[in-house]
């Protein structure tokens, strides 16, 4: 019996092992297998053509700030809208609410996270974009603002849920110790509570953008495609192209090893470079205010 | 395109696998290969007409592949195919490398492609020349007004550049065929990934300009009569206006055999030009030759 249970425990750390190690064999052969397939693109095209302003990959324009900068455009309205509005849910769902709207809600945010991206794009063909179109007076619905609208919707239920996972782990006696200093419900929530989760809020809100800037099947669809740089946040109104939805587009069809391929997959690697470096700060940030934390408590 | 090309051509190998399965059952054998290779602009409707005249007639076999009008004409120079398909007409150099290896291509007209520029039916403009439609996509002219419309901002659509209707576009249009032009797209011409796409943005949007196969284009949008120069007449596209050129987006889809077909081969070009073969052809959005 006894070794029984020595072999089930030896066979499952090692299976929880192997799928630990597995994330990160995973993420490098990604890496390795983007540099093996993106790089070549550097001996290929010239420094000052990639970072061009002219997408145009059938005549051998390869410039990709265009790209670069729609991607940026489009998370970054994705964020403005997410953020508030995920952070504002979750705190009503976690402080606020009372118990039977927490019941309800919680569920229907979630429901709006497995909302599939190619329904929402149809949405905002059909219906978001004429009226945002006449709404403000542009010349197209199909424009960044569209895209960032949508990303915002897809991306809410990531920030909400994870959001409220952090503040509901808030020890309850942070809040009973504010009130008993008379701090009112506000105070308590934005200088007790909020601060309090404030690692696995910035998670949510890291997690909120990654799922943003990867998004490409509704941006595809709404942002209209446009290889147009981006220069000042009026870009919000006018369509863009973003490296997600060239990638899909272009892929299908370009010929395997060719110039275009690679750039393709330096596009790729681009974005993997970038979503990286969000990452990377973002816990840089928290790791640094935990370390502050502890410094003040000790 | 190219995925949905694969998956015909993948019934089509079913299919023709399903009839070499039933004719070894029957003591028939095939009386007749035609080899068919070319052009990626004809290849559905290649493969739709292969598949209906394998029907009707069980002893032939026709296989049917894409590649491009060079890949067919260079395979039918070197001998390996009988029928080469082409979207556009031998070159000069294609013929005396035929004519070198004894081989004199005759052309066959099969079928006529069309471009329609489309617009949403509340735009006043009903009419526009080559060069302004050309000015318009390459963003010299970013106003209606300019071509005797309203005051509007002018919103180019156009498919995504790995569609075979967005090259010959701006060949035949934005280049207005001169082949040493460099002219391109304006650069916010927005390029949608589906014919839908440009259809819906029409539908809803007056500023909006776009292009789309005659065949796909949808009776409640709005489509412009083109003239081919300022002062000759503005014609729209319909099927006797292709067919007698006077519309100017519109090219011929060619058949090249070498030499004068015979037998088999010469029985099925005349299939193709026949009432029931063309009606194929505008099934899939050609425009059928009429005799």
């Amino acid at each position: 019996m006894e070794s029984n249970l020595g072999w089930k425990e030896y066979l499952i750390t090692r299976a929880i092992r192997v799928a630990g190690y597995s994330a990160i064999v995973f993420v490098t052969l990604i890496f390795y297998f983007l540099l093996r397939e993106g790089l070549p693109t550097l001996a290929e095209v010239k420094l000052t053509e990639l970072f061009a302003l002219r997408w145009y990959p059938i005549e051998k324009y390869f410039g990709i700030l265009p790209l670069i900068s729609g991607s940026l455009i489009v998370t970054l309205g994705a964020a403005l809208i997410a953020i508030p509005f995920g952070i504002g849910t979750a705190v009503f769902i976690s402080e606020i609410a009372p118990r039977w709207a927490r019941e309800i809600l919680k569920p229907l945010v979630e429901l709006l996270g497995g909302l599939p991206s190619v329904v929402l794009g149809f949405l905002g063909i059909l219906v978001l974009a004429p009226k945002l179109r006449l709404l403000l007076n542009l010349p197209t619905g199909l424009t960044a603002l569209t895209g960032s609208l949508l990303l915002g919707a897809i991306a809410v239920p990531t920030v909400v849920s994870v959001a409220e996972d952090a503040l509901d782990s808030v020890p309850r006696s942070y809040r009973e110790g504010a009130w008993a200093l008379g701090a009112t419900r506000w105070q308590t929530i934005w200088r007790v509570t909020l601060p309090a989760a404030r690692s696995g809020v910035l998670t949510a809100v890291m997690l909120g953008v990654g799922r943003a800037i990867g998004e490409t099947m509704t941006v595809m669809m709404v942002t209209g495609n446009a290889p147009v740089l981006v220069t000042s946040l009026g870009g919000l109104f006018s369509p863009v192209r973003t490296m997600t939805a060239t990638i899909a587009a272009e892929m299908g069809e370009v010929a395997n090893g060719s110039v275009h391929y690679h750039t393709l997959f330096f596009i790729g690697m681009v974005l993997f470079i970038i979503s990286l470096i969000v990452n990377v700060t973002a816990s840089a940030v928290v790791f640094r205010s935990q370390k502050r934390a502890e410094r003040v408590l000790s | 395109m190219n995925r949905f090309l694969f998956f015909l051509l993948l019934l089509m190998t079913l299919f023709i696998s399903g009839c070499g399965a039933s004719a070894s059952a029957q003591p028939e054998v095939a009386s007749a290969y035609i080899e068919n290779k070319g052009s990626d602009t004809i290849v559905n409707l290649a493969l739709a007409w292969a598949e209906q005249y394998q029907a009707e007639h069980p002893d032939v076999r026709i296989s049917v592949t894409g590649g491009g009008s060079g890949t067919g004409i260079a395979a039918l120079i070197n001998g390996t195919v009988g029928i080469a398909n082409a979207s556009r007409k031998i070159s000069a150099d294609e013929l005396t490398q035929a004519e070198a290896k004894g081989i004199q291509p005759v052309e066959h007209i099969i079928a006529r492609d069309a471009i329609a520029v489309i617009v949403n039916p509340e735009n006043p403009v009903s009419q526009l020349t080559l060069q302004q439609i050309s000015d318009m996509y390459s963003g010299k002219i970013s106003n209606w007004k300019e071509v005797g419309g309203e005051d509007r901002p002018i919103v180019r659509l156009s498919r995504e550049t790995n569609s075979g209707t967005h090259v010959y576009f701006l060949e035949t249009v934005l280049r207005l065929g001169d082949k040493k032009s460099k002219t391109l797209f304006s650069m916010d011409t927005l390029l949608l990934p589906s014919s839908e796409g440009i259809v819906n943005e029409l539908r809803q949007n007056p500023n909006a300009i776009g292009y789309d196969g005659l065949g796909y284009v949808p009776k409640d949008l709005k489509v412009l009569a083109v003239a081919k120069k300022e002062g000759e007449a503005y014609v729209l596209p319909t099927i006797a206006t292709v067919n007698d050129k006077t519309y100017a987006i519109a090219r011929d889809l060619y058949m090249y055999t070498a030499g004068e077909a015979t037998g088999a081969e010469k029985a099925y070009l005349d299939w193709i030009i026949s009432d029931a073969a063309q009606q194929i052809v505008a099934k899939l959005g050609f425009v059928p030759i009429l005799k």
